[in-house]
C-alpha cells in the first residue's frame, strides 16, 4: 500500500554533518565569497612577484591605487545592484560624462553653490538611469539594448549640454576671448586628500556609496525584492512582489551612482569632459565579475563587488608600477580577467 | 528491458520494469501521471543513464551514454515537450537532425525535396521554406512527428504526440504509424486518452507507482478492464478526511472564460461558474490541457489570455487583479511548478518563506532579519520542514521539502482561499502525508480550497466536491461520495480527442 503512515519519529531525517570540520571547511572555501578573494589573491602575488623594485611594498602603491580605482568602483556599485536583479547597464560611463559636464556647469559657469549643484547633478543621472529601467520594465526591451540605448543617448545630451567642449575655468566671453575663472572650492575638496594625505576624498565617497549598497541589498525590503526579482521572475510576480518598481529602481539607483562617480571625475579633472567615463560600463562590470558575481542574476553580495574593485585596482597599478606599455596593458587584463573567472569556474 | 530501477534523489520512480516491444508492433504504455512512463522512455531513449537493470536491442546488451547513441542505434523519440528550432525553416528542421558532420554547406535544393516527401507522407501541406514558428502548434507538432519518422529508425517513442491535435490531424498522425510499422518499425506510444489507444494498440503495457501492472494483447482487454487497471488501487482510510461545516462563501466565479494562448485557439476555459465556502475543499479534475490550472491563474491574476466574468470575495473589490492584489485580498496560488514559479532557488530558506509577506518583517522597509528568522522557523516547525539550516539554499532541500516552503511562504501571508495546482506533484508519500494533514487543518479553521491534482485518488480522498472538467467546460460536478473514480476518468477522458471527428 502507497500510503502507509509512518510515525514521524521513526523515519530516519539524513542531515548533514554539522559537526565534522572538513565539510564546513569545504562549503566556506567552495562560498562565492572565497572565489572573490582568490583572484584578489592572485593579482596580490602577481604584485609580490614582480614589485618593480620593492615599489608594490610602498604604501604610496597602495594609496594611489585605492585613489585610481574609486571611480569605477563607484560605477560598480550601482552594476552590481542591476547584475544582481538580472539585467545589466551599459549606459554608466556615458551617464557619468554627462554628470561631470552638468557639475562644471552649474558649478564653474553658472556659479551655483555646492548642495544645488551636486542635488540637481545627481538626480538628473538617477532620472537617465529611471529612464532605462522604465524600458526595461513597463516595455520589456531587453536590458542590453534599452542601456545601450541610454548609453548612446546620454552622450549625445552631454554634447550638447556642453557644446562640444570641455567645461573648464576658461569661460569663453561673449566676445569670443577667454576669461580664466577660479576653481570653485568643492572641485579642490573633492579632489583632496585627507589624513596627512593619507585617503583621497573620492575613496571615503566610494567606502560610503559600498555602504550605501550593502544597506540597500541586505537591508532593506526593496533589496530583497532585487535579489527575488534577479532570481525568478516569475516566482517573485507571483508572489506579489512588485517586480516593474524594482526593476526601475535599480537602474534609477545604478544612475545615481553615476552621478556620485561623475561629480568625482569632474573634480579630479577640474573640468566636464564630455567624452568622460567612455569604456568606464565595460571596467564596471568586469570589476562585478571579477569579484565573482554572477550574470545570471539573483545571487551576490556588496562584498564581492568590493574584493572586486581590489582586485582590478591592484591589477592596473601592478601593471602600471611595472612600466607595461598601453598596448600590453590592455591585452594583459583581458587574459587576466578570463583567467580569474575561468579559475573561480574550476572551483565550484 | 529488463527489471529497470530508477530514483530521483532517494525517491525510487521506476522499482523493476520488465518492457519489450515486438519489431512491426504498435505497444501502448498506459497509466496517471506520475506512474513512470516518461521516465521509463527517456532511460531507453539515453536522456537518464544512472539506472539498474539491463537493456537489449535485437538480442544485443547496450547500454546508451547519450541520447544521441541512441539514436544512432535506431531508437528516435518523440518529446511532450516540442524541440523544434523556432526561427528554423520547416525544411532546416526537418533535415536538421539527419545533417551529416562535416558537411559544411547546406544543400537548399536537395533539402527543399526531401523535406517535401516527408511533408507529403504526412499529408501536410505548407511551405518548407517558412520559419517554424509562424505555424500554429498543431502544425508544429506534426512537422517534429514527421522529422522523427524521417530517421528511419527501428523503434519510434510516441510521448502524448496527440495533445495539441484535432481530429482530422490525429487521423493522419495514425496513418503514418500504420505506414511506419509497415515498414517493420516498432512503436511506442504513451498516452491516456482511451480512445486512441482502442484504435491504434496492438499491445498494452500498464504502468501504475513505478510498477507494472500487467501487459496484454489490446483485443483482450475491454475499456472497462483497462480503466480499472490504470486507477487501480483503493481508496483507504491513509487519506485523512474531517468533515467541517461548511461557512460563509468566499469565492463566487460567475462565467469566467479565459481566452486562448494562441490566437484562434479554443478558450483555454469556458464559462464557468462556480463557489467555494470557508471550510470546504473543491476539487477540479481534467487531464491536462483541460483549463484546471488555467482557472486557478486566471483567479490569482495571472493568466495568459484575456479574461471574462465575474470574480467575488468578501470584502473590496479591486480594480485590477494581479497576484500582489489578490494576496493582499488573502488569497493565494500554489503553482504545480515549483521550480518554475514557486520558488526562488538561489534565496535562503527563510528569505523564500517570508518573500510573499515581507512588509510585516520591514518596517519602514527596514527588513529585521531576526524577526523573519522566528517566522521562518516557527513555520518550519509546523511543517516539519527538515533542512540543516534555514538560511541554506533552497535548492539542497529534497523536493517534499521545497514545497513545504512553498506552503510555509503561503501560510505567512494567512489566506482565506487557496488554490492550489497539484500540491503534491513529484514528492515521497512522508511528505504527502503531512500535506493532506495540513490542509485538513486548513479547512478546519475555515479556509476555502480549491484544489488541482493529477492524482485522482488524491482529489477523490480529500474533496468535499469535485467538479470534473473538459476542453475549458466544467462537464460534471460529484458530491463527496456519489464519485466513482471510473466514472470521474470517463467524464474527464472519454471523448477528449474524438469529440468532434
Amino acid at each position: 500500500m502507497k500510503y502507509c503512515a509512518q510515525p514521524f519519529l521513526m523515519r530516519r531525517v539524513p542531515m548533514p554533518d554539522r559537526t565534522s570540520l572538513i565539510p564546513r571547511l569545504r562549503t566556506m572555501i567552495l562560498s562565492p565569497t572565497a572565489r572573490g578573494i582568490v583572484s584578489l589573491l592572485l593579482v596580490f602575488l602577481l604584485g609580490l612577484l614582480f614589485n618593480a623594485d620593492g615599489a608594490f611594498f610602498s604604501w604610496d602603491t597602495h594609496r594611489d591605487m585605492l585613489r585610481q580605482v574609486s571611480v569605477y568602483g563607484i560605477l560598480a556599485c550601482g552594476m552590481t545592484v542591476v547584475i544582481i536583479s538580472g539585467g545589466i547597464d551599459l549606459a554608466v560611463g556615458s551617464i557619468l560624462g554627462l554628470a561631470a559636464v552638468l557639475f562644471s556647469l552649474f558649478s564653474i559657469h553658472w556659479g551655483w553653490s555646492v548642495i544645488p549643484a551636486i542635488a540637481v547633478t545627481i538626480a538628473a543621472a538617477a532620472f537617465c538611469g529611471a529612464i532605462s529601467g522604465g524600458l526595461i520594465a513597463r516595455f520589456r526591451i531587453q536590458p542590453f539594448i534599452a542601456t545601450l540605448a541610454m548609453m548612446v543617448f546620454a552622450r549625445g545630451l552631454a554634447k550638447l549640454v556642453s557644446g562640444g567642449q570641455k567645461i573648464s575655468t576658461a569661460v569663453q566671453l561673449p566676445d569670443g576671448s577667454y576669461q580664466y575663472v577660479d576653481v570653485p572650492q568643492i572641485f579642490n575638496t573633492i579632489g583632496s586628500r585627507l589624513l596627512d594625505d593619507n585617503i583621497a576624498v573620492v575613496t571615503l565617497v566610494l567606502m560610503f556609496c559600498v555602504l550605501l549598497s550593502w544597506i540597500f541589498l541586505d537591508r532593506l525590503r526593496w533589496g530583497r525584492y532585487t535579489y527575488a526579482v534577479g532570481g525568478n521572475e516569475d516566482s517573485s510576480w507571483l508572489a506579489g512582489v512588485p517586480v516593474s518598481a524594482v526593476k526601475l529602481l535599480a537602474y534609477a539607483l545604478s544612475g545615481l551612482f553615476c552621478g556620485v562617480a561623475g561629480i568625482c571625475q569632474a573634480a579630479q579633472e577640474l573640468q566636464g569632459d564630455p567624452e568622460a567615463g567612455s569604456t568606464y560600463e565595460l571596467s564596471a562590470i568586469a570589476i562585478v565579475v571579477i569579484g565573482g558575481i554572477s550574470l545570471r542574476g539573483g545571487r551576490g553580495s556588496i562584498w564581492m563587488t568590493a574584493l572586486g574593485i581590489l582586485t582590478i585596482g591592484y591589477l592596473e597599478k601592478v601593471l602600471s608600477i611595472n612600466a607595461v606599455g598601453e598596448e600590453s596593458r590592455l591585452m594583459l587584463t583581458g587574459i587576466i580577467i578570463i583567467a580569474a573567472v575561468l579559475f573561480q569556474k574550476r572551483m565550484r | 528491458m529488463k527489471a529497470i530501477r530508477k530514483s530521483f534523489s532517494g525517491v525510487e520512480v521506476l522499482k523493476g520494469i520488465d518492457f519489450d516491444l515486438c519489431a512491426g508492433e504498435v505497444h501502448v504504455l498506459a497509466g496517471e501521471n506520475g506512474a513512470g512512463k516518461s521516465t521509463l522512455m527517456k532511460i531507453l531513449a539515453g536522456v537518464y543513464r544512472d539506472h539498474d537493470g539491463e537493456i537489449f536491442l535485437k538480442g544485443r546488451r547496450v547500454r546508451f551514454s547519450s541520447p544521441h547513441e541512441a539514436r544512432a542505434n535506431g531508437i528516435a523519440i518523440i518529446y511532450q515537450e516540442l524541440s523544434l528550432v523556432e526561427p528554423m525553416s520547416v525544411a532546416e528542421n526537418l533535415l536538421l537532425a539527419r545533417q551529416r558532420v562535416g558537411s559544411v554547406w547546406f544543400d537548399r535544393n536537395a533539402s527543399r525535396k526531401a523535406a517535401d516527401l516527408l511533408l507529403k507522407e504526412m499529408h501536410l501541406n505548407i511551405d518548407p521554406d517558412r520559419p517554424v514558428e509562424e505555424f500554429p502548434i498543431s502544425v508544429r507538432q506534426l512537422v517534429e512527428i514527421a522529422r522523427a519518422l524521417s530517421l528511419n529508425a527501428d523503434i519510434l517513442i510516441m510521448d502524448e504526440p496527440t495533445s495539441t491535435l484535432n481530429a482530422q490531424e490525429v487521423d493522419r498522425l495514425f496513418a503514418a504509424i500504420r505506414a511506419v510499422t509497415g515498414r517493420g518499425c516498432g512503436v511506442i506510444y504513451i498516452s491516456h486518452k482511451l480512445e486512441e489507444i482502442d484504435r491504434i494498440a496492438d499491445r498494452i503495457t500498464v504502468l501504475r507507482d513505478g510498477g507494472t501492472v500487467g501487459t496484454s494483447w489490446a483485443s483482450d482487454l475491454t475499456r472497462d478492464e483497462l480503466i480499472r487497471k490504470m486507477v487501480g488501487r483503493q481508496i483507504t482510510d491513509h487519506f485523512p478526511y474531517t468533515r467541517t461545516e461548511r461557512g460563509r462563501e468566499v469565492l463566487a466565479v460567475n462565467h469566467l472564460t479565459v481566452a486562448g494562448s494562441g490566437s484562434g485557439d479554443r478558450p483555454d476555459v469556458h464559462e464557468v461558474s462556480f463557489s467555494v465556502f470557508e471550510g470546504e475543499i473543491v476539487g477540479l479534475a481534467g487531464v491536462q490541457g483541460s483549463g484546471t490550472s488555467e482557472i486557478l491563474h486566471a483567479l490569482f491574476g495571472d493568466a495568459r489570455g484575456r479574461v471574462h466574468g465575474t470574480i467575488t470575495l468578501p470584502g473590496r473589490r479591486t480594480a485590477r487583479r494581479t497576484p500582489r492584489s489578490m494576496i493582499s485580498q488573502g488569497m493565494v496560488l500554489q503553482t504545480n511548478d515549483r521550480k518554475v514559479n514557486g520558488l526562488v532557488m538561489g534565496m535562503s530558506i527563510t528569505g523564500n518563506i517570508t518573500l510573499a509577506s515581507l512588509a510585516r518583517y520591514s518596517p519602514g522597509g527596514w527588513l529585521s532579519h531576526s524577526r523573519e528568522r522566528r517566522a521562518s522557523a516557527g513555520q518550519a516547525q509546523r511543517l516539519r520542514i527538515r533542512a540543516a539550516s534555514l538560511s541554506d539554499s533552497v535548492e539542497y532541500l529534497s523536493g517534499g521539502n521545497q514545497q513545504k516552503v512553498v506552503f510555509a511562504k503561503w501560510l505567512e501571508t494567512d489566506p482565506r482561499i487557496l488554490l492550489l495546482d497539484d500540491p503534491t506533484r513529484g514528492i515521497d508519500v512522508g511528505a504527502k502525508q503531512e500535506i493532506y494533514e495540513l490542509l485538513m487543518q486548513l479547512k478546519g479553521k475555515g479556509c476555502g480550497i480549491l484544489l488541482v491534482s493529477s492524482e485522482l485518488p488524491e482529489l477523490l480522498a480529500l474533496s468535499d466536491r469535485i467538479l470534473v472538467m473538459r476542453k475549458g467546460e466544467v462537464v460534471r460536478e460529484f458530491a463527496r461520495g456519489e464519485a466513482i473514480q471510473d466514472e470521474i476518468l470517463r467524464a474527464a477522458l472519454l471523448d477528449a480527442a474524438g469529440a468532434h471527428a
